[in-house]
């Protein structure tokens, strides 16, 4: 039996206190009012003013670069009179075409003023709109930047939760789903990893709470300062309504929050139902009689079931609490991106905490064939991972359609590192370290690979979700940080609580002999 | 040792038991030159004392070198040599265009990994069409199992004690 040390708790409890207090100073000093971006944006200009002066006629190039990528978003999102628009992607021909220092950064500052982009200082904006005959009300417009900035920032707190949560949820299923797999695969190897998996699962009953919290808070606006969800906006389906989005309005059958949170409630229900079944059929089958596989054989289908149901609930699930942060932009295969992320978060999660496990001492009969079994999925999944992101891409990169293609454009321009660093993270680091046998059984490489993989998927779910929710205005900062360090706090002291309930080794599986044995 | 071109041709029709006999020559020291199987016997590699095969390591650098012609090349022809404007694709440098060459990418490292791995494979086995067959006895192609191992010293005791290890048959033969 393990038995949960005192050091282990207390760690988790300084993480929970420690992320609870950072998002709390998140909520506290998130902008309240227009009139608090306005001096957040004053500060800014002034700042970011003299760096300019400095500057300016140092990186021309640099500033035309960005304007021009700004273009593109901007002309897709249409929000501005034709005219302005036009005349945007004529100058930004131009200089592209004579390339000079000058032209392009006369294009530069009026792209830029046209295609209202945030980061410009406000009085720069005043000065060229006057120039420009076309451009509507400034001050009209002015105030409508603010508001959008508002919400960004409003959310970010928000967001940054949003992104803990469900990251560490999806863990946990992904655990399950690959628990699942092992008990209907008949897998000689995984039975005395068991434990480990359903150690972590107990995480699932606690984090489904929190979220679906979390997805009452959003959908039923109760503190009135969340926006992740565009198309819960009030009045975005009334044609008469300032907020009206026809688009929105077109996909209102699906994308309404009664409907959206019975889905919700069906497939944490659903998910949570399995894991409870599953972990009191597999304590029942340690206490059977020898011979007795009544209970294994019920476990057995029962997982098969699961994962017809877990396949559906998964791909809608993607739909619902990622893709609607995003509602103008769908794509296919979101829902099996989504999966290979945290599928291969939980596989790694496992591999973790059965290194930590055995570095007790605690799991005789795992050796580094089973270890390295871990390995090879966490390497074989996060290519698939991989393969799954560079096909979303590339497909949508390649035939360049505006309507799907703005999804990659924001996150490129706007999250340049964390977008291609995921890629590293994900990919390029675990294909060059866990490609080797032999490092596939040392714990300390896999204890590194293994961080870096959670840590890149944790990027991975941030790309999916923030760039959607606060825009440009991201940054990995208290908020951040604090949020994964409360759920991760949390997810501990659930696991590892967990698994002091029941013996290490599962004695009833009728495959535990070979399991024992088994050596690759 | 002496100087000597015979050995000894130990058939047994068990792979346990081939498996035990070679650990017990491995113990009394004779030098185990060849052993013939009709299916690959799980450790007996291990149980020889053959080390591990660098094929992977191979195979890993045969795929990098895949990687560079296929990068290579393309930017050659797309980039450098004609870059014409197909479709809107941006062909002013290579970064700009990858992911439409990711596909030819993989493909040639995947390509040459495997091919060349496969070619290395042949020639370090000695094996090509038309070549002369090696086996010392054709029962081991289908049910017997086969250990030829060098004579030295006392030849009647070196047979008695592979008699001793379960061999079906041991025949001394010399070889040219």
């Amino acid at each position: 039996m393990y038995t949960l040390s005192n050091r282990l708790k207390m760690f988790s409890i300084i993480l929970m206190v420690l992320g609870a207090l950072g998002i709390g100073y998140g909520f506290l000093t998130a902008p309240k009012t227009i009139q608090d971006v306005e001096a957040l944006e004053k500060a800014e200009a002034h700042h970011g003013g003299g760096h300019e002066a400095a500057g300016h006629e140092a990186t021309p190039a640099h500033e035309a670069h960005e304007a021009s990528a700004e273009t593109t978003p901007a002309a897709a999102e249409a929000h501005h009179d034709e005219v302005a628009t036009e005349e945007a992607h004529a100058e930004h021909t131009t200089a592209v075409v004579t390339d000079t220092a000058h032209a392009e950064h006369a294009a530069a500052t009026d792209t830029l003023a046209v295609a209202h982009a945030a980061e410009v200082a406000a009085p720069a904006h005043h000065k060229v709109a006057e120039k420009h005959e076309t451009a509507v009300d400034a001050h009209a417009e002015h105030q409508e930047h603010l508001e959008h900035v508002l919400h960004q920032l409003q959310n970010k707190p928000w967001a940054a939760l949003y992104v803990a949560c469900i990251f560490f949820l999806l863990i946990t299923m992904g655990v399950l789903a690959f628990y699942g797999i092992q008990w209907v695969a008949q897998a000689g190897w995984s039975p005395v990893l068991f434990r480990v998996m359903e150690g972590i699962t107990a995480y699932l009953p606690v984090g489904s709470v929190i979220f679906f919290i979390f997805l009452l808070i959003c959908g039923l606006d109760l503190f009135h300062s969340n926006h992740l969800f565009p198309w819960m906006v009030e009045g975005i389906t009334d044609p008469k309504s300032e907020h009206y989005d026809a688009l929105v309005a077109g996909k209102s059958g699906y994308l309404n929050f009664g409907f959206w949170i019975i889905r919700a409630a069906v497939f944490l229900a659903g998910w949570n139902l399995y894991r409870f079944f599953a972990r009191k059929t597999s304590l029942k089958q340690d206490e059977a009689p020898a011979g007795d596989n009544f209970n294994y054989k019920k476990l057995f289908k029962g997982s098969a079931g699961f994962l017809v149901f877990f396949i559906v609930s998964e791909s809608i699930m993607s739909w619902d609490w990622i893709m609607s942060l995003d509602p103008h932009w769908f794509s296919t295969l979101f829902g099996w991106y989504v999966f290979a992320s945290f599928f291969v978060s939980g596989i790694t999660t496992i591999c973790m905490v059965t290194l930590y496990l055995k570095s007790k001492g605690l799991l005789e009969y795992v050796n580094t064939s089973h270890i390295h079994d871990l390995a090879k999925f966490m390497f074989g999944i996060s290519v698939f991972w991989t393969y799954l992101w560079f096909s979303q891409f590339m497909l949508i990169w390649y035939a360049n359609i505006p309507e799907e293609v703005t999804y990659f454009i924001t996150r490129i321009n706007d999250y340049t590192v964390p977008f291609w660093g995921a890629v590293v993270m994900n990919f390029v680091f675990p294909i060059l370290i866990l490609v080797n046998t032999d490092f596939k059984r040392v714990t300390w490489i896999l204890v590194i690979a293994g961080s870096i993989i959670l840590c890149g998927h944790y990027v991975d779910f941030f790309n999916m979700i923030m760039p959607a929710t606060v825009g440009k205005n991201w940054f990995i900062g208290i908020s951040e940080v604090s949020s994964v360090l409360f759920f991760l706090g949390l997810f501990l002291l659930v696991i590892f609580n967990a698994l002091t309930k029941a013996p290490l080794l599962p004695k009833g599986n009728p495959f535990i002999e070979e399991s024992k044995h088994f050596h690759y | 040792m002496s100087t000597t071109n015979k050995v000894i041709h130990a058939l047994y029709n068990d792979d346990d038991v081939l498996m035990d006999a070679v650990k017990k020559t491995r113990a009394a020291h004779y030098h185990i030159e060849e052993v013939f199987t009709p299916f690959p016997v799980h450790g007996l590699d291990k149980a020889i004392g053959i080390s591990p095969t660098r094929l992977a390591i191979c195979a890993f650098i045969y795929g990098c070198t895949g990687l560079s012609v296929a990068t290579w090349m393309m930017n050659n022809i797309m980039i450098s040599d004609w870059p014409q404007d197909i479709g809107g694709k941006p062909s002013m440098s290579y970064i700009q265009n990858m992911p439409a060459f990711v596909p030819v990418m993989f493909e040639m490292t995947v390509f040459f990994a495997a091919h060349l791995m496969v070619i290395t494979f042949y020639m370090r086995s000695r094996l090509w069409p038309f070549k002369a067959a090696e086996n010392p006895d054709v029962r081991t192609t289908d049910d017997h199992f086969l250990m030829e191992v060098a004579v030295s010293g006392n030849e009647a005791e070196q047979v008695s004690f592979f008699e001793g290890t379960g061999a079906v048959e041991v025949k001394v033969i010399e070889k040219h």
